[in-house]
C-alpha cells in the first residue's frame, strides 16, 4: 500500500520567484516524516508538490524530479488527478464540504467522481474510514447530519477520514493541528501513529514537540532571508535531529534561539 | 515625580429614555400648530402636510442636537443628530415604495377579477376584456429569455472565476460591464435588426423579444453568479482536488452547489430586471390584442406593453382602459413577488445545511 517518495533537485517557482531550491530527499514507506522550519521557508510549498496540488495556484511550477516508487510525477504522461488519488492531503484548516452530510463527506472521493457503489459497500467504507480516523464512536448516530456541525477537531478527523477513504498510498498533512486545541491535537497525533501502519505520512508542523512525538524522520528547512528561496538544511532520524543535529542553524531553531 | 490620574468616570449625565419621543412629539406638534395657524389665517390655502412634516423633522434634529449637547456632551449629541438624519433618509426612501405599491393596489383592485385572467383584449372596445394574452406573453417571453440567459450567464461566470485568466478574462469582464449599461431600447433595436436580416423587415415575434431581453439579462446573471462563486472558499476546491476529483467535477459538484442559493437569488434579480421591460418589446415583439401561445410566430403582448397601450391609447370609455392598465401593473408586481417567493424557498431548500 505505502510507497517510497524520492525528491531530486527540486526547484519550485511561483512565477519568476524561486520559492524552494534544490531539495533532495527520500521518504521511506510506512514512516512519518515531519517538515519543520520557520514560516515562509517552503515546507507547505514542497508538500504540495508531492501530489501536484501546487498547480492549483496560478503561476506555480516545478523543475526536478519527484518519484513515487520510481515513477516521476512530472512526466508528461502523468495525470495529476490520478496522482492525487494516490497521494491524499489534509489541510491546515478543517474543510468538510458544507453541502454534504458526515456520511457523504467520507464518501466524497467516490461520490464526486461518480463512482457507483452498493449501499452496503458504502456503509462499510464509511465505518472503516471513520474508525480509522477515531471518529466513529462520536458520529455513528448522526451520520446524516451536516459535517459542518461538528467541532473543529472532529471536522479535522472527518477530513482525515475523507482522505483515507479513497485508500491513498501516501497522506500529506499540512499543519493539521494548528487550528485545534491540545486534546484534539492529541487525538490526531494518536491517529497518525496508527495510520503509519498503512500509509506513508508527511506532516508539516510548526510545533517541534509534535514533530518529535509523531515523526520517525525530520527535515529542517530554512531561508536565508525574505525573498530568498527556502532550502532543505538537513534531514535525518528525528532523534538525531533533536539531539545531535549536524547543522548549527538546526540546533538554533530547535532550541528556540531563532525563528 | 508622581503621576496623578484623573478619576475615571463611567457615569455621565444622560437624558431620559423618553427624551427622543417627547422631543419628536413636541417638534411635530409645534410645526403642525404653525402650519394650522397659517392655514386658518388664509396665508396658505389649506393645511400644508409636507411643509409640516419637513419643518417638524428639521426642528426635531436641531432641538435634539442642542439639548443633548448642553446636557450630555458632544459625542452623544452627534449620535442623536445622526440617528435622526439616518432615520429620515430611510423614511424618505420608503415613501415612494409604499406609495407606489399602495396606489397600484388601490387602483388595480378594480379590475382584479376573473375576467381579467380569462379574457384577452380581442374585439374589446370600452369596458370588459382582460389581460390574459399579456400575462401569457410576459411568462413566455421571460421564460424564453431566462432559458437563453441563465445557462450562458452561469457558464460565463464559471469561466471567469474558475478558468479565465489574463487579458481574455479581463476583456470579457469589461465587455460585460459595458453590456450592463446598454439602454434597453438599443437591445430591442439590436434584436430587430438581427431578425430583420434573417426574416425580412417588419418581423415581430415573441422570441425576438426574448433575445432582446436576454441581452439585458446575461450581464446581470454573470455579475451576480461571479460574485457568488468568488465567495466559495478556495479550501473546498482544494479539498475536492486533493481527493483526486477532476476540476470540472469539482466545479459541478462542490463549487456550484455551495453557491447555489446565491446564484438563484442573482437569477431572480435578473428576471425582475427584465420582466418589466417595455421599450425593446414594443419594437420587436409588437403588440397584439389576441391570445398568442407561440413565441415563434406573430406579435405578442407582454404586461408592461399592455399597461403602456391601455394607458396611452384610450378608447371611448377611458376609465375602463385606465383600470385595465392599473390591474396590469398590479398583476406584474404580483408575478415578480411570486417569483421572488419561489426563489427564496428554493434557495432555503438548497442552501448548505448545518451552518448553525
Amino acid at each position: 500500500m505505502s510507497k517510497r517518495i524520492e525528491v531530486e533537485n527540486l526547484n519550485v517557482f511561483y512565477g519568476k520567484f524561486l520559492a524552494v531550491e534544490g531539495v533532495t530527499l527520500t521518504i521511506e514507506p510506512r514512516t512519518v516524516t515531519a517538515f519543520i522550519g520557520p514560516s515562509g521557508c517552503g515546507k507547505s510549498t514542497l508538500l504540495r508538490t508531492l501530489n501536484r496540488m501546487h498547480e492549483v495556484i496560478p503561476g506555480a511550477r516545478v523543475d526536478g524530479r519527484v518519484a513515487i516508487d520510481g515513477k516521476n510525477l512530472y512526466d508528461l504522461d502523468v495525470d495529476p488527478v490520478l496522482v492525487r488519488r494516490q497521494v491524499g492531503m489534509v489541510f491546515q484548516r478543517p474543510n468538510p464540504f458544507p453541502t454534504m452530510s458526515i456520511r457523504d463527506n467520507v464518501l466524497a472521493g467516490a461520490k464526486l467522481n461518480n463512482n457507483r457503489m452498493s449501499r452496503s459497500d458504502a456503509d462499510d467504507l464509511v465505518e472503516k474510514s471513520l474508525k480509522g480516523a477515531n471518529l466513529w464512536n462520536e458520529v455513528k448516530d448522526r451520520l446524516e447530519k451536516p459535517g459542518s456541525g461538528l467541532s473543529g477537531g472532529q471536522q479535522q478527523r472527518l477530513c482525515i477520514a475523507r482522505a483515507i477513504a479513497v485508500s491513498p498510498d501516501v497522506l500529506l498533512m499540512d499543519e493539521p493541528c494548528s487550528a485545534l486545541d491540545p486534546i484534539s491535537t492529541l487525538a490526531i497525533e494518536d491517529l497518525i501513529h496508527e495510520l503509519k501502519q498503512e500509509f506513508t505520512i508527511v506532516i508539516v508542523t510548526h510545533n517541534m514537540q509534535q514533530a518529535s512525538r509523531v515523526s520517525d524522520r525530520t527535515a529542517f528547512f530554512n531561508i536565508a532571508g525574505t525573498g530568498m528561496p527556502g532550502r532543505l538544511i538537513e534531514v535525518d532520524d528525528t532523534t538525531t535531529i533533536f539531539e545531535r543535529p549536524t547543522e548549527k542553524s538546526t540546533e538554533d531553531y530547535i532550541s528556540g534561539r531563532f525563528g | 515625580m508622581t503621576i496623578t490620574r484623573e478619576e475615571v468616570k463611567i457615569q455621565g449625565r444622560t437624558l431620559p429614555r423618553r427624551f427622543t419621543w417627547i422631543t419628536l412629539g413636541a417638534s411635530f406638534g409645534a410645526s403642525c400648530a404653525v402650519f394650522l395657524g397659517l392655514a386658518l389665517a388664509r396665508v396658505t390655502p389649506d393645511f400644508n402636510v409636507a411643509g409640516a412634516v419637513v419643518v417638524g423633522a428639521i426642528l426635531y434634529v436641531i432641538l435634539v442636537g442642542v439639548i443633548s449637547r448642553l446636557v450630555e456632551g458632544r459625542r452623544k449629541s452627534v449620535d442623536r443628530v445622526m440617528a435622526g438624519v439616518i432615520s429620515a433618509a430611510f423614511l424618505i426612501a420608503l415613501i415612494p415604495l409604499i406609495s407606489l405599491v399602495a396606489t397600484t393596489a388601490a387602483d388595480g383592485i378594480n379590475r382584479l377579477d376573473m375576467q381579467f385572467f380569462s379574457a384577452s383584449m380581442r374585439n374589446v372596445v370600452g369596458a370588459g376584456g382582460g389581460g390574459l394574452h399579456a400575462i401569457i406573453g410576459t411568462l413566455l417571453v421571460t421564460a424564453a429569455a431566462s432559458i437563453i440567459s441563465v445557462p450562458i450567464g452561469i457558464m460565463t461566470a464559471i469561466y471567469l472565476v474558475e478558468y479565465g485568466k489574463g487579458r481574455l478574462a479581463k476583456s470579457i469582464t469589461f465587455l460585460i460591464d459595458v453590456m450592463t449599461g446598454i439602454p434597453s431600447i438599443v437591445a430591442g433595436l439590436f434584436a430587430f435588426a438581427l431578425f430583420a436580416i434573417v426574416f425580412g423587415p417588419g418581423i415581430r415575434f415573441g422570441f425576438g423579444g426574448a433575445v432582446a431581453l436576454s441581452l439585458l439579462m446575461i450581464p446581470v446573471v454573470v455579475r451576480s453568479t461571479e460574485e457568488m462563486l468568488k465567495l466559495v472558499p478556495n479550501e473546498l476546491r482544494e479539498a475536492s482536488l486533493a481527493l483526486g476529483v477532476p476540476k470540472w467535477l469539482t466545479i459541478v459538484k462542490v463549487v456550484v452547489p455551495t453557491a447555489i442559493a446565491g446564484i438563484i437569488t442573482g437569477v431572480m434579480i435578473s428576471i425582475a430586471r427584465i420582466i418589466g421591460e417595455t421599450a425593446p418589446l414594443l419594437i420587436i415583439a409588437g403588440l397584439s390584442t389576441s391570445m398568442n401561445y407561440d413565441i415563434f410566430h406573430d406579435r405578442m403582448t407582454t404586461l408592461p406593453v399592455f399597461v403602456y397601450t391601455q394607458y396611452t391609447i384610450q378608447g371611448a370609455d377611458a376609465q375602463a382602459y385606465i383600470d385595465r392598465a392599473w390591474t396590469g401593473a398590479l398583476v406584474l408586481i404580483i408575478i415578480v413577488l411570486l417569483l421572488n417567493l419561489i426563489a427564496r424557498i428554493l434557495s432555503r431548500v438548497l442552501a448548505p445545511k448545518g451552518s448553525r
